[in-house]
């Protein structure tokens, strides 16, 4: 099974956030880390290859300091890396994004691609399905579950409110995947190690121009949300918050 | 001639997701704004009396868009009975609700007519003739006003409880409703759906609870959650939990509250150590009073909280035990 992972580098769940100067995006100088579902994603895609055999390619877009996330990626046990490098993929709306990443695989032959359900930060849950269209693959989201079957996948599709969907699928096709669909491993020393060794190819914003159109959807500005709620800040010891805390519950909000 | 909104409500199996009546607020607010006309309609095989049932609201028409080949529902089906459909009606802007089978289908049919999706909205402003579209980002910490650069028809899916399905107008009259039979090529549809089941029998039904305990990755460890275990104990209430507790298995699914697990709206809702996340988020934002402890002051549960505490729940929570069980012992 040839398995690519969409994976994308997002700010660190607990980073302080600071607005640019055009209140158009944050400030870059925080810390980065691999978005979670996309985490996931790459797990599924490494006990996929366990079990069946095959290849395990990652693929990011974004600054030089995107390259963490597939060095990462690699040393957890991805066969190969894909780096759409330059700054300008930060602010390509998801059909770009999708875009991109159909052209910059467009000589490869996978089985299955994989993206996370959504990112940490945009928060979307569309570049994945976006791909499936471009690509002209079937698709299938939010999937606790893969098996490979005769005539292809049988996914296991999570709904609300615990109710789930198995779903028999051809292959190729692209999943996005749901966060527990198994546990994440750690990189080994020794797979940091090989990881330096395997190859990592890189790919400019001139090589896939041409696939990309205008962003069809703009920011027009990013900022701290408005309060709407009154909230009532309950401070001093903990003993002290305690009794004050018991207060409000039997004398505001009557449960006690 | 005015624009048009259409509202795409969903149907599972036959019945109406209730979640849009919400969309129907929603597009409602807008055509106020707008003055543009508010069309909705209903996607499925033999959804005529899903149909009627949307025209009691105040809308100018219902779409009962049908095929056989609608059910069971496919991403393939959807997005090719759609497109077939928004080609010839043109509506300036489609809404739904921002569900797991909308998210399944709409990037494809969005892509597949070359525009694009706003999604996961929680709200709208109309300055200067231009429509734009609040969003939140980076897990609730910001907010985004995003605004559309494209050709109609815009596609945009609003977050549970974003707004009121109550509030949802109902019309004078009943709307006229069309029939629509669109047609689905074979091969169009790839995929194959089994049934729709539950995983486990629910052992608690989180929804029935006043009080609720629940428990965020600030918990640390498996076995702090016996602390929260006893508060929930002391005060009557049940346990619950943000996802990644029930994704580490130190709790089952079935305590998760969030968009894969349980929506509740108790009269308590104390919330330790969950930082906020959106998928929890939409699961008990209707919760009358909501206490939250975060040593993160920046928490975006905090945003939602009647009363915050900021600090280490570690600290707080058992002395917190005591006080309730000093109190609830009458004295």
């Amino acid at each position: 099974m040839k398995i690519l992972v969409c994976m994308k580098q997002v700010p660190q769940k607990d980073a302080p956030l600071k607005l640019n100067e055009s209140g158009t995006w944050i400030r870059e100088d925080v810390s980065y880390e691999i978005n979670e579902p996309d985490a996931y994603a790459l797990e599924e895609a490494l006990r996929q290859r366990e079990k069946h055999k095959g290849e395990v390619v990652v693929i990011t877009s974004g600054p030089a300091r995107a390259q963490q996330v597939l060095r990462e990626a690699l040393a957890k046990g991805a066969d190969r890396a894909i780096h759409l490098e330059d700054d300008k993929f930060v602010g390509l709306d998801a059909f770009n994004t999708a875009k991109s990443f159909a052209a910059a695989i467009k000589d490869e032959q996978f089985d299955l691609i994989f993206t996370g359900l959504q990112s940490d930060d945009y928060g979307y849950a569309q570049t994945g399905v976006i791909l499936a269209e471009l690509l002209g693959w079937p698709h299938a989201t939010i999937i606790m579950q893969i098996e490979k079957t005769d005539s292809g996948i049988r996914v296991k599709r999570e709904l609300e409110a615990g109710y789930f969907q198995f779903v028999d699928m051809p292959t190729p096709a692209v999943l996005t995947i749901q966060s527990g669909i198994n546990k994440l491993r750690y990189a080994t020393l020794i797979g940091i190690k090989q990881a330096k060794n395997k190859p990592l190819r890189k790919v400019t914003l001139a090589d896939v121009q041409s696939a990309l159109g205008v962003n069809l959807q703009r920011i027009e500005k990013l900022y701290i949300p408005q309060k709407t709620k009154k909230t009532e800040h309950i401070e001093g010891t903990p003993a002290e918050i305690a009794k004050k805390l018991v207060d409000k519950l039997r004398n505001e909000l009557r449960v006690i | 001639m005015p624009d048009t909104i259409l509202v795409v409500v969903e149907q599972r199996e036959g019945k109406l997701n209730r979640v849009s009546w919400e969309t129907i607020t929603a597009a409602q607010a807008i055509a106020a704004a707008t003055g543009w006309t508010l069309e909705a309609a209903v996607v499925g095989s033999g959804t005529a009396q899903i149909a009627s049932e949307v025209a009691s609201k105040k809308v100018t028409k219902v779409y009962d868009i049908e095929s056989p080949k609608l059910e069971p529902y496919t991403p393939d089906a959807f997005a090719a009975a759609l497109k077939q459909f928004l080609a010839s009606k043109q509506p300036k802007l489609v809404l739904m609700p921002h569900t797991y089978q909308v998210r399944d289908f709409i990037p494809k049919l969005a892509t597949s007519m070359g525009r694009t999706v706003i999604s996961d909205c929680i709200g709208f402003k109309h300055e200067g003739g231009k429509l734009v579209f609040t969003r939140q980002m980076f897990q609730g910490k910001l907010a985004a006003d995003v605004s559309f650069a494209s050709d109609a028809p815009w596609f945009v899916t609003f977050q549970n409880g974003a707004f009121r399905g109550d509030k949802a107008e109902t019309g004078t009259s009943a709307a006229p409703v069309e029939t629509v039979n669109v047609d689905i090529a074979d091969g169009v549809i790839r995929n194959k759906p089994q049934e729709v089941f539950k995983e486990a029998k629910q052992a608690v039904d989180l929804t029935q609870a006043e009080i609720i305990v629940a428990v965020g990755r600030g918990i640390k460890e498996q076995k702090n959650i016996e602390i929260a275990k006893q508060l929930a104990d002391a005060l009557g209430g049940d346990l619950a939990a943000s996802r990644p507790i029930c994704d580490s298995g130190w709790l089952p699914m079935d305590r998760q509250i969030g968009s894969s697990g349980q929506t509740v709206a108790p009269k308590l809702y104390l919330a330790l150590g969950i930082s906020g996340a959106i998928q929890h988020i939409v699961g008990m934002k209707g919760s009358r009073a909501i206490i939250a402890v975060n040593k993160d002051s920046e928490a975006p549960i905090f945003e939602i909280a009647d009363y915050a505490v900021v600090g280490n729940l570690f600290d707080v929570v058992p002395p917190l035990i005591e006080e309730v069980k000093k109190a609830k012992a009458g004295s």
